[in-house]
């Protein structure tokens, strides 16, 4: 079928029963639908958002003030420790495997992910290793080394707390590993015919460059744990230097993988918002290729530069030249990135909707976060401020700047595709609006703390830097205050929201060209491609989606519940219809 | 009249370049810069500063000019200009940023090789001493018996053993002291070196102190005079060598206003160098997470002019004889970590009584 036969398709009741639904005990149980599957991921990760969000706010209520007056420090150590856990290994990475589960199928055209009891497995050892973590909170020996781990500091702290963060990690790498073959092979053998790889959307190029960067990476996080585990639990010395090992081993094992970590969490979303800028600035993406090759560029380079958080620790000098030009060089295809989305935006019939504004906001503040993080690749200036606030600050920047904001894009961007209704726009600003505002307010300030002397990790610190510390807190309330729109909105859309149709973006990859919700395996029929993903503003490209609904008779066929039928009223574009 | 957009173009690019300029080197974000080495990071942070302005300005700008002007009117449903690419305009955005972050880099290479970063300096000065020794009170002290003797000097082993020889510091060292490296490279490679500039390269040090690191305290012992304090004194304008270890887990030596800083790896031994050159009381500071009261290990920074320097000795060597003699009244293993930290948590001070009652 054409993309032009498919959207006329999308719209014809479909032959299938009941396409697309399901009850709601589905997203209970063992499922191998890769868009339950896909769900499942990111309804889970929310909720360990959620959980690592009390504790960052837990965190930063102890930094209000100077003085160790809210949990003692050891509570402190476990909050910020389980506050990082949580939200790399059980929020964000989780995330962008919930978007890449649901969207790539879709996109390629493929019915299902090659291995889809493989993929209900991965996705089935995250909450075990979620609840695993957590319940070291209950047992009262919660792991309090920091994210990182380091021993000995490890090896000395609480056994039992340490011996669970450990179990619990390896679970979530597992995880990631399985999940990380199935998109490998499902992009390479499962695509349509017609695709080839120059054709595929770039979120789909992006996962190709995080799964290809798990895969070689993931590994050597496990074999530093396991033998972090030999030494906690078996009294072997690996890292131990009462019996000779060497600390700084562990640091290279664990930042090989925990380096590329941050491009796995970045990548699948440099892949949404290169779906997301061409749709709703409705302009072909620009430079396709290079985005596409920029994601490969920052895979690669990704598992190279590692040593960057080691040049205060043990490095030799000439060693720290090799890993500072190799950490700058990345900025060159991030950059590439960036000034192609702004291109892409330039001219373009900008469509400022909840989608749009965070995909902007991603921009913006990853640059701030891109920025820092050169000047952090300059030795003798990493130096002074390693382990300090502007690290914690540069960070947040490129995770929670980049990162979150990347998933509320891809969230309020699909969710019309995952659920058939449109989010309340309203809201979905709100959220945004306090997002940003919660956001600069609680990492900007950070930059200044870092500078001027204040290290990471203190429950305590000195006096003279209160009132920043206070604008943080703050700001991080307002953080904590602006997901409640989001989850009343996206619950309330969900079951009651304006019906979306199967196209409400007129976009033109192929997750568009099915019902919304789509039908369980897809598509009726194999899918031909008639236009490039991103062929905005050329000729074939609007024969392919219509603007109006030719037939809206038809949409309000037996399964008009499920359907989500245009309205045969309203305009083409959501925006308008009000 | 219209004015052309060539014009504009060059009028936003002057007024982005002086804002950068501007900014860079009036942006306040540093604290006071207390040594030589110090001085010289700020330039670099400085010229990191211009040209990341300029990049922030530019990129937040085009964001927020493209999402105002280019937004679609209602009603309109047409689609935008299908550009797809351009090959010259991509070719000098991959281009320029290389050309940036080249340029940050040699400038990187540079200071950090005017901090001595590369100074190899004194493998070869060290002096020669036994394999081990023999600690008043105390079996063969920490060697790792396990490896192969070396017909090399050790290094590490013999900074080990120097710092043995304190009497204070074997007063926190204990049973289960660890080893250093039996095989490790030698200093200035694996441990790295921020210190000796190109031209004191080779030539070691006019001061040097010892830094000992452990759960939640700073010691410091000069080996000339064999004076052992909680608060690090040093005289202006002489190049100091910091040689530190730590002994139970990684701390981390920082000091804002010298821009320096280095693990105290246990197990290893590490150096820094620098040369004080502000007169003031600053802070020293544990980067690396080393347990719940991290944030309470800090210890008094001194530089001083040579005068008060010479004074403080002269105090120290006489305090030094009368703690040796005292005995430890309390015994810290029946305290409980507040109690244990109550004085540091109270004023973040580590007063040199302190350290006789810590114990491992």
């Amino acid at each position: 079928m054409t993309q032009a036969q498919l959207q006329e398709a999308a719209n014809i009741p479909a032959l299938l029963e009941e396409p697309g639904v399901r009850k709601w005990q589905d997203f209970f149980g063992f499922q191998t639908d890769h868009k339950v599957i896909g769900i499942q991921y990111l309804v889970t990760s929310f909720i360990f958002y959620c959980i690592g969000g009390v504790m960052a706010d837990l965190v930063r209520t102890e930094l209000r003030t100077p003085e160790v007056d809210f949990v003692t420090p050891e509570v402190y150590n476990s909050l910020f420790t389980l506050h990082a856990t949580i939200m790399i290994f059980l929020w964000i990475v989780p995330a962008g495997a919930g978007f890449a589960n649901y969207l790539i199928p879709l996109m390629i055209g493929a019915k299902d992910m090659a291995f889809p009891r493989l993929n209900a497995v991965a996705f089935w050892m995250i909450p075990p290793a979620g609840v695993l973590l957590i319940a070291s909170l209950v047992v009262g020996d919660a792991p309090d080394a920091g994210w990182t781990s380091y021993p000995p500091l490890s090896l000395v702290t609480g056994q039992v707390g340490e011996g669970i963060w450990i179990m619990s990690v390896l679970l979530l790498g597992t995880s990631s590993i399985l999940g990380s073959i199935n998109f490998l092979v499902t992009l390479i053998k499962m695509r349509i015919p017609s695709m080839d790889i120059h054709k595929m959307p770039l979120f789909c190029w992006a996962m190709f460059a995080t799964s290809c960067l798990v895969l070689v990476s993931t590994p050597v996080l496990a074999a530093g744990l396991i033998l972090l585990a030999f030494d906690l639990i078996a009294g072997t010395t690996f890292f131990n230097p009462t019996g000779g090992g060497d600390p700084v081993v562990y640091q290279h094992m664990f930042w090989f993988y925990s380096h590329p970590a941050v491009y796995i969490m970045i990548l699948p979303f440099f892949g949404a918002i290169s779906e997301i800028i061409p749709i709703h600035s409705r302009k072909p993406i620009f430079g396709y290729k290079a985005i596409a090759y920029s994601s490969l560029a920052i895979s690669f380079l990704g598992l190279i530069v590692w040593a960057h958080h080691m040049f205060t620790s043990g490095i030799p000098g000439w060693l720290r030249m090799f890993f500072m030009i190799t950490t700058m060089i990345i900025a060159v295809p991030t950059g590439i990135k960036i000034f192609s989305w702004l291109a892409t935006m330039w001219g373009g019939k900008i469509q400022l909707n909840s989608a749009m504004l965070f995909a902007i906001g991603f921009v913006g503040t990853f640059v701030i976060g891109g920025i820092s993080g050169v000047m952090l690749a300059a030795v003798p200036f990493d130096i002074h401020v390693h382990d300090t606030y502007f690290v914690v600050a540069h960070l947040h920047y490129v995770l929670f700047g980049g990162s979150v904001l990347g998933i509320f894009a891809a969230i309020y961007h699909w969710f019309p595709k995952m659920t058939g209704r449109m989010v309340n726009e309203f809201w979905g600003k709100v959220h945004f609006a306090l997002t940003i505002v919660g956001l600069n307010m609680t990492f900007l300030p950070m930059h200044k703390l870092g500078l001027m002397g204040m290290n990471r990790r203190i429950a305590q610190y000195d006096p003279k830097f209160t009132t920043l510390n206070e604008i943080c807190t703050y700001g991080s309330y307002i953080l904590a205050i602006s997901t409640f729109p989001f989850i009343i909105n996206a619950i309330w859309s969900w079951l009651y929201g304006e019906k979306a149709g199967n196209n409400p973006w007129r976009a033109l990859t192929l997750e568009w060209m099915t019902t919304s919700p789509p039908a369980i395996e897809n598509f009726d029929q194999t899918p031909v491609l008639a236009t490039g993903p991103y062929d905005y503003g050329l000729e074939h490209a609007n024969e392919g989606v219509p603007l109006y609904d030719p037939n809206p008779i038809l949409s309000g066929g037996p399964n008009s519940v499920l359907r989500a039928e245009p309205d045969p009223a309203v305009a083409a574009n959501p925006e308008d219809r009000k | 009249m219209k004015i052309p957009s060539s014009i504009w173009t060059l009028l936003i690019g002057i007024v982005l370049t002086l804002a950068s300029l501007w900014y860079g080197q009036n942006h306040g974000l540093l604290p006071a810069a207390a040594t030589d080495e110090a001085v010289l990071v700020d330039g670099l942070f400085n010229a990191m500063m211009i040209v990341s302005t300029g990049i922030f300005l530019l990129v937040e700008g085009i964001l927020i000019y493209s999402a105002f002007r280019y937004r679609r009117r209602a009603g309109d449903n047409e689609d935008g200009p299908p550009v797809e690419g351009n090959i010259p305009l991509e070719i000098l955005w991959t281009a320029i940023p290389a050309i940036i972050v080249i340029g940050i880099s040699v400038y990187s290479f540079d200071v950090y090789n005017e901090i001595g970063g590369f100074d190899p300096h004194s493998i070869h000065e060290a002096p020669m001493s036994q394999e081990s020794m023999a600690m008043p009170g105390t079996a063969i002290a920490a060697t790792l018996s396990d490896t192969p003797p070396d017909t090399e000097p050790n290094l590490n082993q013999e900074k080990s053993d120097e710092a043995m020889q304190d009497p204070a510091t074997a007063e926190v060292r204990n049973a289960d002291q660890i080893p250093q490296l039996r095989n490790a490279p030698g200093v200035g490679s694996v441990a790295p070196t921020i210190g000796g500039t190109p031209e004191k390269a080779g030539k070691p040090a006019e001061l040097q102190v010892n830094v000992t690191g452990l759960q939640y305290a700073w010691i410091f012992t000069y080996p000339e005079t064999g004076i052992t304090t909680g608060e690090m004194h040093v005289p202006i304008g002489r190049e100091v060598q910091i040689s530190m270890t730590a002994n139970d887990v990684i701390h981390a030596f920082w000091v804002p206003e010298f821009r320096l800083k280095q693990d105290a790896i246990p197990g290893r031994q590490s150096e820094i160098r620098f040369t004080p050159q502000k007169v003031g009381d600053y802070v020293l500071i544990c980067a690396e997470l080393c347990g719940p009261y991290h944030g309470a290990m800090r210890a008094p920074v001194v530089v001083e002019p040579q005068e008060a320097f010479d004074k403080w000795v002269q105090e120290q060597l006489v305090a030094s004889k009368e703690t040796l003699n005292q005995a430890i009244a309390v015994n810290p293993a029946d305290l409980s970590p507040h109690e244990f930290l109550a004085p540091y948590t109270k004023d973040m001070g580590i007063k040199p009584e302190i350290l006789h009652q810590v114990h491992h």
